[in-house]
C-alpha cells in the first residue's frame, strides 16, 4: 500500500477569493483513517487555514457532511482506503450556498424545522398521566425509522428537487414529520398534513429515490414522502367529498 | 452593538436546553438565549450511548439509587444533592417520555429499564444504544415550540462579562460573519459540557474542550473537585471511541489475553455466566480501569500499535440481542475496527470519558458569583463525586438543568440592567480578539503542537494513577505551554468561519482547565474514587472528606480551599462490589 493520497479540497474564502479553487493536500494513507482524520491531519500539520465542521467523530451528531469523489458523505464515516489510489476530491454538499471552504450554510433548513411541528403534540384537554404513555414495541417499530435522523443534511445534497426549488421542505423534514405522526403518542398529524401537503410539501417530490440511497442512517425519507402522499391524497379526497370537516 | 437579553445560556447540549425549556415553562415573557458553537443537535449530549438511571421498578427505591450513587462516588457526593437528584430523576425522564423520547420498551408498553455498571438494581432507561441521540433530539425538538427561547447557533462564547462582582453577559463570535457581540443579560448558565478533549484519548467530542469552566474560573467562580477524571474501561483504541457500558449491562465480559476474565483478581466478585449487579464486569469504572493498568503489569494484556488492550467478548450474547439491544455498539465496530462483534473479540482499553469535577454550584445551579449558574457535565453540584456512576448524567443534567431554570426563572425580577462597564469590558474582548488574535502575524508554533504536548503532559502526569512526582513535573510543563500558549500561530487571518481562531480559543481554556486538574491532585495526598496517588494509596476521610476549590485569588493566582462534603444519612464506609 504506497504510504500517501492526494487530497484536492475546495477552497473558498469570500473575504478574499472570488471563487472557489481546488488546493490539493498529500497526506499520510493509513487504514484506520478516515477522510475526517485526513482533513485534521492538514489542518494540524500543513494549513490551519482549512475550514470544515465535525465534533462527534463517530457519526452520530451530523456536523461533517460532505461531497467526497461526487457523492455526498459523512466525512468521519469514509475511509481513505475506500478512495484509492487517489487523488480524493472532496467539495463542500451541494445544494447548499457555501459559507467557506467545507462549510455550507444550514440557515434555510434550520428555519423550516418548526413548520413541521417536530414535537409531540398531544390532546390539551388531557393532562399527561402520572405514568409513561404505553407503547408497545411494534408500535415504536412504526416510526422508529425515522426517529433516526442525524440532520446531516446529505440527503439534500441528493436531492434534485431540493437543488431546484428552494421552497421544497426536503426529505428530512418530511420524514421528520412522519416520525410524530406514526407516533401512538402524538396527536398532531391535521396540523402537519397542512404545511406537509402545501405545494412545497411533498408534492414537490418527484420520487426519484436519491436521498434513501445518501441517507447514512437508513431513515428512508423517500419511503416516508411516499406514504405521505398516500394520506395526502387520501384526505384530500375525503374532505372533498366531506367538505364540513375531517374526521 | 449590543444585543440584551434576560438570560443567557450558554450551551445547547441537555443541560442548555433543560434549561431554555424550564424557563421558558415558567416565565415566557423572560427572553431567554441559548448560545451554542455547534447547532445544539450537534451537541456531545448526542454521543450518549447506554441510557439514564432513574428508579422505576417496584423492586427498588430512591435510597438505594443514592446508595449506589454515594458509595460509586467513595463518599465525595455532598448526599443533600444526592438525595434531590434521585427523587427528581423519575419524574425528568417521564416528562421526557411525554415529550417524545422513544425510550425502548417492554412488551406490554411499559418503559424498559437496563442494569448498569455499580447499580444494584436495573434502573438505567434506554432508547436502544443511542440514548443521548434521542434525548437530545427530543429536547431540542420540543425547544421549537417555545418562542421566548432565542437561538445564537454556531456562536462562540469567548468571555463572561462581570461588574462590581455581578455577571452581566457574555462576548461571543458569530462563525458565520465573524461579528464580535457583547451580548447583556442578567443571567448566565453555563452549560458548556465536559472537558475531555485536555487528554490525548478520550470518547469525548471535538467540542469538549472545557470552555465553560474556563470562563467561569477566569470570571472569578470556583472549580471543584477537578482531579476527579474518569476513565471509561471500554474505548476502542487509536479512535477513542466509546462502547457503551451496556455491553457489558447485556453481559458482555471483559477477557485478558489467554481469554480469562480478569476482574475476579480484583476484589470485584466470581464470574458468573449471566451479568451480576454490582460485580464483576458490572462493577464502577474506577476500579476496573485501574485493573486494566494492573493487568498490563503483569503482562497479560494484548499489544497492539495503539498500546495495550483486553478484550470485550460479546460473542455468547448472539446476533438477536445484539441487534436488539447493542446496534450502534455494532454499527461502531463494524465501521471503525471493521469487526463483527457477533463473531469477533472487541480490542478495548481505558479512554478519559467524563469529568466529575466542574464549576461549583449549589442545589439550584447557582455558583458563588452572583448571577452565574452552572447545569450539566461544567457543573460540579456534586453527585458524582469521586467518581461518576455509568447513566447518571443524562438525569443529572436534566434535574440539574431544570433546577437551575427554576431558580433563574424565579430570580429574574430583582436584576438591574447591566451597567456601562460591562459594556466597556465587552468592548475590550473585542479588542483583544480583533487585535491581539485576528491580526497575529508572528506566530511561533502550530495549535496543534502545544495542543499535543499538553495533552501528553496531563495524561502522563494525572492519569489513571498519579504521584507527587509526576503531578509536579506535569505543573511545570503546563506552567511553560501556558506561556507558549499566547504566541502560537493563527494563520488564518478571515473573519468567516475562523476555525484557527477558535481553535485557539479552546487550547487557552483547556491550559486552565489543565492546570486546574493537576494543581487539585498535586494537593489532594490520598486516593478516592477515580483519584489514585500511588505514594497516598488510601483514603484519608480525615483530611480528606472535603471538595477540592480552586478559583483566582486577588493576585490572579490560582488558590485552593476545601470544603467538607455534606453527609445526611450515609456515613463514610468500605465500597464493597462483587458480595
Ligand atoms: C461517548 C459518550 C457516551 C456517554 N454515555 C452516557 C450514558 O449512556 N449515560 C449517561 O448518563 N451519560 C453518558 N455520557 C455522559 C454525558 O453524555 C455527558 O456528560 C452529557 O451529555 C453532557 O451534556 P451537557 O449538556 O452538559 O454538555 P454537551 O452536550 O457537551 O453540550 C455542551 C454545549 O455547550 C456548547 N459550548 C461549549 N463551549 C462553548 C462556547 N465556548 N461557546 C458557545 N457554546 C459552547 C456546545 O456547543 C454544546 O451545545 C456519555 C459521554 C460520552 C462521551
Ligand atoms: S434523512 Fe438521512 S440523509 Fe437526510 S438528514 Fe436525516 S440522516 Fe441525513
Ligand atoms: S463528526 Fe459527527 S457525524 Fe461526523
Amino acid at each position: 500500500m504506497p504510504d500517501t493520497i492526494a487530497v484536492d479540497v475546495t477552497r473558498y474564502r469570500p473575504d478574499r477569493d472570488d471563487r472557489p479553487t481546488t488546493q490539493r493536500y498529500e497526506i499520510p494513507l493509513r487504514k484506520e483513517w478516515t477522510v475526517l482524520d485526513g482533513l485534521n491531519y492538514v489542518k494540524d500539520r500543513v494549513d490551519g487555514t482549512l475550514s470544515y465542521r465535525w465534533s462527534c467523530r463517530m457519526g452520530i451528531c451530523g456536523s461533517c457532511g460532505m461531497t467526497i469523489d461526487g457523492d455526498p458523505k459523512l466525512a468521519c464515516e469514509t475511509f481513505l482506503t475506500d478512495h484509492r489510489p487517489g487523488p480524493v476530491r472532496v467539495e463542500p454538499l451541494h445544494n447548499f450556498p457555501v459559507i467557506r471552504d467545507l462549510v455550507v450554510e444550514l440557515t434555510d433548513f434550520m428555519a423550516k424545522l418548526p413548520r413541521a411541528k417536530p414535537w409531540l403534540v398531544t390532546d390539551s384537554d388531557k393532562p399527561p398521566p402520572d405514568a409513561e404513555y404505553r407503547q408497545t414495541p411494534a408500535e415504536m417499530d412504526e416510526y422508529k425509522q425515522y426517529s433516526m435522523c442525524i440532520n446531516c443534511m446529505l440527503c439534500y445534497a441528493a436531492c434534485p428537487v431540493y437543488g431546484l426549488e428552494r421552497d421544497f421542505l426536503g426529505p428530512a423534514l418530511i420524514a421528520l414529520a412522519q416520525r410524530y405522526n406514526l407516533d401512538s403518542r402524538d396527536h398532531g398529524a391535521d396540523e402537519r398534513l397542512e404545511v406537509v401537503s402545501a405545494p412545497e410539501g411533498v408534492w414537490d417530490c418527484t420520487f426519484v429515490g436519491e436521498c434513501s440511497r445518501a441517507c447514512p442512517k437508513g431513515v428512508d425519507p423517500a419511503g416516508a414522502i411516499q406514504r405521505y402522499k398516500v394520506t395526502a391524497a387520501k384526505e384530500t379526497l375525503r374532505s372533498l367529498l366531506l367538505p364540513w370537516g375531517r374526521r | 452593538m449590543t444585543i440584551r437579553h434576560d438570560v443567557v445560556i450558554a450551551g445547547g447540549g441537555g443541560a442548555g436546553l433543560r434549561a431554555a425549556i424550564a424557563i421558558a415553562e415558567a416565565r415566557p415573557d423572560l427572553s431567554i438565549a441559548t448560545i451554542s458553537k455547534v447547532y445544539p443537535m450537534r451537541s456531545h449530549t448526542v454521543s450518549a450511548e447506554g441510557g439514564a438511571a432513574a428508579v422505576k421498578l417496584p423492586a427498588d427505591s430512591l435510597d438505594e439509587h443514592a446508595h449506589d450513587t454515594i458509595s460509586g462516588g467513595d463518599w465525595l457526593c455532598d448526599q443533600d444533592a444526592v438525595e434531590a437528584f434521585v427523587a427528581e430523576a423519575p419524574e425528568e425522564l417521564l416528562r421526557l417520555e411525554h415529550w417524545g423520547c422513544p425510550w425502548s420498551r417492554e412488551p406490554d408498553g411499559q418503559v424498559a429499564v437496563r442494569a448498569f455498571g455499580g447499580m444494584r438494581q436495573r434502573r438505567t432507561w434506554f432508547a436502544a444504544d443511542k440514548t443521548g441521540f434521542h434525548l437530545l433530539h427530543t429536547l431540542f425538538q420540543t425547544s421549537l415550540k417555545y418562542p421566548s427561547i432565542v437561538r445564537y447557533d454556531e456562536w462562540f462564547i469567548t468571555r463572561v462579562l462581570v461588574d462590581d462582582g455581578r455577571v452581566g453577559g457574555v462576548v461571543a463570535i458569530e462563525l458565520m460573519s465573524g461579528r464580535i457581540e457583547t451580548i447583556t443579560a442578567g443571567a448566565v448558565i453555563v452549560c458548556t459540557g465536559g472537558c475531555g478533549r485536555v487528554y490525548p484519548f478520550t470518547t469525548n467530542a471535538n467540542t469538549s474542550t472545557g470552555d465553560g469552566m474556563a470562563l467561569a474560573f477566569r470570571a472569578g467562580a470556583p472549580l471543584k473537585d477537578m482531579e476527579f477524571v474518569q476513565y471509561h474501561p471500554t474505548g476502542l483504541p487509536f479512535t477513542g471511541i466509546l462502547i457503551s457500558e451496556a455491553a457489558r449491562a447485556e453481559g458482555g465480559w471483559l477477557v485478558n489475553r489467554d481469554g480469562y476474565r480478569y476482574l475476579q483478581d480484583y476484589n470485584l466478585g466470581r464470574p458468573a455466566p449471566g451479568p451480576v449487579l454490582r460485580s464483576m464486569e458490572l462493577g464502577p469504572r474506577d476500579r476496573l480501569s485501574q485493573a486494566f493498568v494492573k493487568e498490563v503489569e503483569k503482562g497479560r494484556a494484548i499489544d497492539t500499535p495503539w498500546g495495550p488492550v483486553v478484550h470485550l467478548d460479546l460473542r455468547h450474547l448472539g446476533e438477536e440481542v445484539i441487534e436488539a439491544r447493542l446496534p450502534f455498539v455494532r454499527e461502531l465496530c463494524l465501521d471503525y475496527e471493521h469487526i463483527d462483534p457477533v463473531r469477533e473479540l472487541i480490542p478495548v482499553r481505558p479512554v478519559v470519558h467524563y469529568m466529575m469535577g466542574g464549576v461549583d454550584t449549589d442545589l439550584h445551579g447557582a455558583t458563588p458569583l452572583d448571577g452565574l449558574y452552572a447545569a450539566g457535565e461544567t457543573a460540579c453540584v456534586s453527585i458524582n463525586g469521586a467518581n461518576r456512576l455509568g447513566s447518571n448524567s443524562l438525569p443529572e443534567l436534566l434535574v440539574f438543568g431544570a433546577r437551575a431554570g427554576a431558580a433563574v426563572a424565579e430570580a429574574a425580577e430583582g436584576r438591574r440592567a447591566p451597567g456601562p462597564a460591562v459594556l466597556a469590558q465587552g468592548q475590550d474582548e473585542r479588542r483583544h480578539l480583533e487585535r491581539d488574535l485576528l491580526q497575529r502575524d508572528r506566530g511561533r508554533e502550530r495549535i496543534a503542537a502545544v495542543r499535543e504536548e499538553m495533552q501528553q503532559t496531563v495524561e502522563q502526569g494525572a492519569g489513571i494513577y498519579r504521584s507527587g512526582d509526576s503531578l509536579t513535573k506535569a505543573a511545570d510543563k503546563l506552567h511553560e505551554l501556558q506561556e507558549r500558549c499566547g504566541s502560537v500561530a493563527i494563520d488564518d487571518h478571515s473573519r468567516v468561519f475562523n476555525t484557527e481562531l477558535t481553535a485557539a480559543l479552546e487550547l487557552s481554556f483547556m491550559l486552565d482547565v489543565a492546570q486546574s486538574v493537576v494543581r487539585c491532585a498535586w494537593l489532594r495526598q490520598e486516593s478516592r474514587g477515580a483519584h489514585q496517588r500511588i505514594d497516598f494509596p488510601t483514603r484519608d476521610d480525615e483530611r480528606y472528606l472535603a471538595h477540592s476549590l480552586i478559583h483566582l485569588a486577588e493576585d490572579g493566582e490560582p488558590e485552593v480551599r476545601y470544603r467538607p462534603v455534606t453527609i445526611t444519612r450515609w456515613p463514610p464506609a468500605e465500597r464493597v462490589y462483587g458480595r
